[in-house]
């Protein structure tokens, strides 16, 4: 057990002389989503002289579950939390109020003006709002994944991995975050297996790492068709594709990281959206819906990377900031 | 062993400032057969010395029994926070709040001085007419970047209605309860040991689940 300490000095009730969004205020820019997406596009736009401010759910967003970062120009290794951290303390250097803890769930627009409503009932205003709500953990979609999840079947490697020391874990998923997953479990489980239906798509570097480490097992080309238990999960029942032969396999958890979905919440039915889900926005970030803009992981921007929701942000911000001038 | 660098001190010295009036840190421990009560200690005195509102005030879960009961200590370590009346109301910590969990303990500390943060007067109302007796449990480890968030939660509701007692659990440490729960991801919040959430949930989950109990 480690007894460092994360202090989190951004986190509300902590920070001091903090700025509380305020519903009187009609603001420049709303920016739903405290991800990279939506920091780097606060950042922007308040160095444009905009009115902005932020809602969110979580403060850092998904780089708060990632483990090790060492993919972001410039930062060799960090942990996903440090870098999330760095994000926070730049943009918090703006005075920017931040609505923390917050889910968007209804919109309307009157007036030329977009009003969001809270999950507490509150109601703010933005004369533009960006989308940056990002992605949520995919699930597999098989029988017993809903009756297990949190009784052996989980979705955060980070959190959960202290739970499963001197256990069996299986492993779901064969890009970054699937690979990253079974070499933090390795250090605590006792064996991890690693299964995925097609061919690992993770970087080599980290492939690499994964082979070499001889507590991890490795199936290929496997399907996961069950996961059974009775009043926890105990294993899961999955097909080799080119043999289809039937496998069991037994172990006390199952950390599923096949990627993710975007969330696009209550912007579901306003906006289109492409065959995966993803609000379709163009070139400069804008959806279907004048002053209404998205940006980062909830969008058809491929690839899902730090570095590109960073940088998708920032974009939209000086597209909404020309959009705002030419009114 | 210091825990705190002088970074973190002069980070916690500043967020004090905060502390609106007298908080103590109730620890309970016991000798032998407590493998993080040394280190909760340790870190209980690092904290009290950080400044003049905060007391420490350390008891023995068996010598010190009658107190234990009447806080329902059920574990050690165990860390109750007392008002400046040194009253109880139902904030706890069992296990060491370290790792992540700083950032629920230094909350914690700041509402039972009196800063308390604002909660909408709707939901307000709602926590306010809850009339049964709900024992929460929020399951934690100290690598879980958004259980702090749960752990803040219960405890507001704690503070805000005196028919809640809201309880941190690590599970790494109370492994056995941890087991009896069932708990193989957290946050898990566990109401009156039969209803459970998984995750950080919004503060109108955990009412929609207390109204569920009869």
């Amino acid at each position: 057990m480690s007894f460092s300490f994360q202090i989190d000095l951004n986190k509300g009730t902590v920070q001091k002389n903090k700025q509380t969004l305020d519903p009187e205020t009609l603001y420049d820019v709303l920016i739903v989503g405290g991800g990279p997406s939506g920091l780097n596009a606060t950042l922007y736009a308040k160095r444009k002289g905009l009115n902005v401010g932020i809602i969110t759910k979580r403060q850092g967003g998904l780089l708060l579950d990632t483990s090790m970062v060492d993919n972001y120009l410039g930062i060799q290794e960090m942990s996903g939390e440090a870098m999330a951290q760095e994000f926070l303390n730049h943009v918090h250097t703006l005075d920017i109020p931040m609505k923390d803890d917050s889910e968007v769930i209804g919109y309307k627009k009157m007036d030329e003006i977009h009003f969001l409503t809270l999950y507490s009932g509150e109601v703010f205003q933005g004369k533009t709002i960006l989308i940056a709500t990002g992605s949520n953990p995919r699930h597999l979609g098989v029988k017993g994944e809903d009756t297990y999840a949190g009784r052996g079947v989980a979705y955060c490697a980070i959190c959960d991995a202290p739970l499963f020391k001197g256990k069996e874990v299986l492993i779901a998923g064969g890009g970054n975050s699937a690979v990253e997953a079974a070499l933090d479990l390795a250090k605590v489980a006792t064996s991890v297996t690693l299964v995925h239906r097609s061919q690992l798509r993770a970087d080599s570097i980290l492939i690499k790492k994964l082979y070499e480490e001889p507590k991890i097992t490795v199936h290929l080309e496997t399907q996961i068709t069950e996961i059974f238990g009775e009043k926890a999960m105990e294993g899961l029942r999955a097909l080799h594709k080119p043999t289809g032969e039937e496998k069991t396999l037994y172990a006390d958890g199952l950390f599923i990281e096949i990627g993710h979905v975007p969330n696009t919440g209550v912007f579901k039915n306003l906006l289109t959206l492409n065959d995966q889900g993803e609000i379709l926005v163009d070139v400069k970030n804008r959806t279907n819906l004048p002053g209404v803009y998205a940006a980062g992981d909830v969008t058809n921007v491929p690839y899902k990377q730090i570095v590109i929701a960073a940088s998708d942000g920032a974009k939209a911000a000086l597209s909404m900031n020309e959009y705002l001038n030419s009114k | 062993m210091q825990m705190f660098n002088e970074e973190i001190q002069g980070q916690l010295k500043e967020i004090f400032q905060e502390l609106k009036g007298d908080v103590t840190i109730a620890l309970f421990t016991k000798e032998g057969e407590c493998p993080t009560c040394e280190e909760t200690l340790a870190y209980m005195q690092e904290v009290e010395a950080l400044s003049d509102k905060i007391h420490l005030a350390t008891y023995d879960i068996q010598k010190d029994d009658a107190l234990a009961k009447e806080y329902n200590i059920q574990m050690v370590p165990s860390i109750v926070l007392l008002n400046e009346k040194n009253e109880y109301h139902g904030v706890k910590f069992n296990g060491i709040p370290a790792g992540h969990e700083i950032n629920s303990f230094i909350p914690a500390l700041l509402e039972v001085s009196g800063q308390e943060s604002e909660v909408p007067a709707e939901l307000a109302e709602r926590i306010k007419k809850i009339n049964k007796p709900v024992n929460i449990k929020v399951f934690i480890t100290l690598s879980c970047p958004h259980c702090p968030g749960a752990v803040q939660k219960a405890h507001k509701l704690a503070l805000m209605n005196p028919m809640i007692e809201a309880e941190m659990i690590e599970a790494e440490t109370f492994g056995e309860l941890s087991m009896k729960h069932n708990v193989s991801g957290v946050p898990k919040i566990v109401f009156n040991d039969e209803l459970d959430l998984l995750g950080n949930q919004p503060i109108q989950e955990f009412l929609n689940t207390m109204e569920k109990i009869s």
